[in-house]
């Protein structure tokens, strides 16, 4: 009985850890035609500076590994592996990058990106990785609002 | 760089319409002789046929000058201290038996010129698919009746050092067929299948993305023929198979166990993907 007890206050710690109230939970991002998600994963506006720190983190976004971004030219080293996001916001609405973001395998067949916002299931996932997100919901928005300031 | 972005606008352009054909690899940005102590090693050649590349490449050919310069003298490359250490260790009486290598291979490390060429290769006196680990293990366990070295360490390591080194500018022409056909194909389908949290499979940087830049490195098409690599990361010769255990971990996926079966299977399906590239290991990558 204690540890049952014990579990179920787990299992709604490990909820909220994956889905915080008023979160869409990964597995219920609703996509468009185009591979877009227009409603915001959160319905709380992004921080673009957290944004920014998401996208250097080599545990999180990583984006420089494949991704140029001029404007943030002081982060060393940025790869060549997808487009440069040098005024993504001019070419992609915010519910296309939004898509991109949470799932791109779902926007461009084929690609190398990982999808940043769905749960782990491959095979041989990492135990501690098994159905977590690379990113969670705010930090999808996070990385969003400072891409929608790449205007060219 | 104005290209490079063009040119991935429309590689989105067609993703998006559906008609993309996967992305490769573009080659390395210039073809350099591949020439350690006098001995010409061929570092391009012509893809297999069971490749859906046009050519392969020693990874040699993608790295900095810097890096390229440490493996073109012997002096300079930092894993001839382990293949130093070996040469040692093969002269010297371990185990039970009262044996060294040099007890039975009298001709001594050289009697194994061309045997890193054909590596993996079917043993039929043990049923099983042999590296070059497994034939030293072999000797020392059953000729030797020493401990078998352990998988990804020094000694182990720069033994395989000693003896690839031996086929130096040899031509790579493992057998994928016969008994080995299904253990290729298992290696074949480890290569391609995406894994990990990150959802990448081997062919996402190595065929589709051979010679682009990865933060600061140029990815290479993994070629083996350069191994034992000593690595400029952590200073020491590292085994195919530890290399592999650290891709699947970048990929966020629970690696195999080098030495197990699966990664012998992949050694010998990756081993396959550079038949026609020369031997140069022991090599030397960032």
């Amino acid at each position: 009985m204690k540890n049952s007890i014990l579990l179920t206050a787990c299992a709604s710690v490990a909820m909220m850890a994956t889905a915080a109230l008023g979160e869409v939970a990964p597995g219920d991002v609703v996509f468009d035609d185009n591979g877009g998600v227009p409603v915001s994963l959160t319905g709380v506006p992004g921080d673009p500076a957290n944004g920014q720190k998401t996208m250097i983190n080599r545990k999180k976004g990583n984006c420089f590994a494949c991704h140029v971004v001029s404007a943030m030219s002081d982060v060393p080293f940025h790869g060549l592996v997808g487009p440069s996001l040098d005024g993504v916001a001019s070419r992609y609405d915010e519910a296309f990058i939004r898509g991109i973001l949470v799932n791109a395998k779902h926007t461009f067949d084929g690609t190398i990106m990982p999808a940043m916002y769905v749960p782990a299931t491959l095979p041989r996932t990492m135990k501690k990785f098994q159905g977590t997100t690379i990113l969670s919901a705010q930090e999808v928005e996070d990385v969003l609002s400072y891409l929608e300031t790449l205007k060219e | 760089m104005k290209n490079i972005t063009l040119s991935a606008v429309i590689a989105t352009g067609f993703a998006l319409v559906g008609t993309a054909a996967l992305a490769e690899g573009q080659p390395p940005a210039e073809i350099k002789p591949l020439v350690i102590d006098g001995i010409n090693i061929v570092a391009e050649a012509q893809a297999p046929s069971h490749m859906d590349i046009p050519a392969i490449y020693s990874g040699w050919e993608f790295r900095a000058e810097e890096t390229q310069v440490l493996q073109l003298d012997d002096f300079d490359n930092p894993g001839m201290l382990e293949v130093d250490a070996a040469r040692e260790a093969f002269n010297t009486v371990d185990g039970a038996a009262g044996k060294s290598c040099a007890s039975c291979h009298e001709g001594g490390p050289e009697e194994f010129k061309g045997l890193a060429a054909v590596l993996p290769r079917w043993n039929p006196d043990q049923n099983a698919l042999y590296t070059m680990e497994d034939y030293i293990n072999y000797c020392r366990t059953a000729r030797m009746q020493a401990e078998a070295w352990p998988w990804g360490k020094t000694q182990l390591n720069g033994m395989v050092g000693l003896l690839n080194l031996q086929s130096r500018g040899e031509i790579r022409n493992v057998a994928i067929d016969g008994p080995v056909a299904d253990l290729w194909q298992q290696g074949h389908d480890i290569y391609y299948v995406k894994q990990g949290q990150l959802g990448m499979s081997c062919s996402s940087c190595h065929e589709e993305n051979y010679g682009v830049r990865i933060r600061a490195e140029i990815l290479s098409q993994g070629q083996t023929t350069g191994f034992p690599v000593y690595r400029l990361k952590n200073a020491h010769l590292n085994s195919v198979e530890n290399r592999f255990k650290g891709c699947m971990k970048n990929m966020r996926a629970e690696p195999y166990k080098p030495g197990g079966p699966e990664f012998h299977a992949l050694e010998l399906y990756v081993a396959s993907r550079g038949n026609g590239l020369g031997i140069e290991g022991p090599s030397v990558r960032n």
